[in-house]
């Protein structure tokens, strides 16, 4: 292993990087709008809409024809892949409508969880399959970066060895082959909010799973400029008794990235599984407002959290549609804040609570 | 507990049991499926602190001290082998005293060296050395405030079956050896590790067992309330141009960095010395100061995570100038740096002075000063702002920066 055989030439890693830069240009964050049409069903249920291909259209219209407000909040969009396809009711496609406007376009390539045999539940994701002609096509249809999710669990038996190594594993073969197409991997090593562990717990595991990714990367040449990480935020587990402060979500969270990323790495891209919209937006803020040194940009991929209001707006009604891309507006507008440390709510004291936790920081 | 400790004192109450029980199989059976349960759950999935919050800052604060801005390390833990070879080039003769007396004539310099002098190596005789007047020279660092060092490896050893690579020995016992110079007033420690370019090397195994070693080493350390500083040396010789090196560097530093996560050990509380990225020795390229820079930060951000306290490098080959001339342009390079850059010199600090000295009495002071003119450049370079003659870094910088993806 000590002779390096280029993966990449100048002119592909140098787009890489631009188009990285691109998503995560200060200010902006990620849409993603990737629901697959299982997920569609659920968020559909729960507003009392069915969930046909038409719908689907619909609902994305009204988040894609936001105005120019979102042009400095979303770098970039993340498609499911029956949205790529699809077009608005004047017959502009959706990807020429995104990119237009100066936002990237994204597409989620990964086949969903599969079960590891032998462990306690543990999943790795599939999708590597024909992975390579997918991406180049992709690619022409005007796609420029990729999503793919992994997924691990805090229990008393896991993540395990196994879990966190396969994981890792995937998720760089998919970024390697990625690059190779000229499409920007979002590595995504989801470890879910699920448990009563506390903080602590979660911030070593996501220590560890973290530089397990980037063992992997490495050994697999990788290019980590031309990359994004769209990690768990450092969080209690949703059953843990004991509530945290958002600065302290936010010192467990960079310290945990802090000793895990290399710098080299464009962007950090936060998911924000359970959170709700404020909570996200909250959160986020106080990452970026963390007094500790934060070489990588620092922002949203946010689903649910960009779009639960916007949906309970809509409800299917082609009259509601205006007030729900209000609401999609709103929280785009605050993220694009948040992801600044600019986002002032009431009840924002960070000033102080932000000093202590500094001198504090060796407890994490 | 470790998975090694639980398995033993299951086993061994298994077999206790089935001695001292009647009618005990069903027993000794149930036992037994619990040690395998208990061994498929005990996975890495706790944490068991290896530090409390005290110990972490108080590892954090010494770090920080040793690279404060403007500061770097004297690395004056040559063994008495390596003692040999210098002295034997000014024509000194290699005894105890005289080593004394060198070493002498650098902790006394003057105040000017504090500002750019943060920590000082050294070799473990060299520690219960004392000055003509008898003060201690431990007691002589400390009392200006820089921090004492200490080499602790026990040096090179090969790995069987390899090209003649090899791995560091020196953990036997350092335990105990590390508490005890830290109570004779040690606070960061040193260990070297040597890899090597050639067409067959770095291999796999050199690789992972000396990120290993280091990371046991750094764990040990920070256990006794030292600092531990990795060093993964790889070697200049070779013909070998800038770019093997860089790639080489970055697959070195991943792995070092993966043991270290492995071992738990407190990133914060470590400091790492790599070799810059260079050419090899006899390769036909010759790359600038700003190349050279370019390619060693690419390299470190590559690997390198935010939270270490700093990065000294080693001088390895490099003449007095050079090395501050390419730590220079290391600080100037326009690439985000978020750790602090600056030198841990042995022969870049002390080649001048050796030479002035001769071995001579008289010529003492005059070595002190060349000593001291090399500990002032260096910490000028470590802040970018060494001007040399034909420095023209500022035109040169920008047409880099966009250049990086050659790297």
């Amino acid at each position: 292993m000590t002779h390096q055989y280029p993966a990449l030439t100048t002119e592909q890693k140098k787009e890489l990087q631009d188009i990285a830069e691109r998503i995560v240009a200060p200010g902006k964050g990620i849409l993603a709008a990737d629901e697959s049409v299982g997920s569609m069903a659920k968020r559909l249920n729960q507003i009392g809409v069915e969930n046909t291909e038409e719908n689907r259209r619909l609902y994305r219209q009204l988040l894609f024809t936001a105005d120019e407000r979102i042009d400095s909040c979303i770098g970039g969009v993340i498609f499911f892949h029956e949205t790529m396809y699809q077009n608005t009711d004047d017959g502009t496609p959706f990807v020429q409508l995104i990119r237009d406007r100066g936002i990237v376009v994204g597409i989620k390539v990964d086949k969903g969880v599969v079960p590891l045999a032998g462990t306690d539940g543990e999943t790795t994701t599939q999708g590597l399959d024909g992975l390579s002609e997918r991406c180049a096509q992709y690619k022409k249809d005007g796609a420029d970066f990729a999503k793919w999710r992994c997924v691990l669990k805090i229990s008393e038996n896991t993540p395990s060895q196994v879990a966190i190594m396969e994981n890792a594993n995937v998720l760089a073969r998919y970024a390697s082959i990625c690059q190779q197409n000229g499409i920007v991997p979002i590595v995504e090593p989801e470890i879910l909010p699920d448990g009563d562990h506390d903080l602590k717990r979660c911030q070593y595991i996501t220590e560890k799973v973290l530089a397990a990714v980037y063992k992997a990367l490495s050994d697999h040449h990788v290019y980590l400029e031309g990359t994004l990480l769209k990690p768990n935020m450092v969080t209690s587990g949703h059953a843990c008794p004991t509530k945290y402060e958002s600065q302290e979500i936010a010192m467990a969270t960079v310290t945990a990235l802090r000793r895990t990323v290399p710098p080299a790495v464009t962007g950090v891209t936060f998911l924000s599984g359970g959170q709700s919209e404020e909570e996200a937006s909250v959160n986020l803020n106080a990452i970026n407002t963390c007094p500790l040194g934060k070489p990588w940009a620092l922002t949203f991929s946010y689903g649910r959290a960009l779009q639960a209001s916007a949906l309970s707006a809509w409800r299917g009604q082609k009259d509601n549609e205006t007030a729900a891309t209000e609401e999609f507006i709103k929280r785009a507008e605050v993220n694009g804040l948040a992801a600044q440390g600019k986002y002032v709510f009431s009840g924002e004291d960070s000033g102080a609570a932000g000093q202590s936790l500094y001198v504090a920081n060796h407890a994490y």
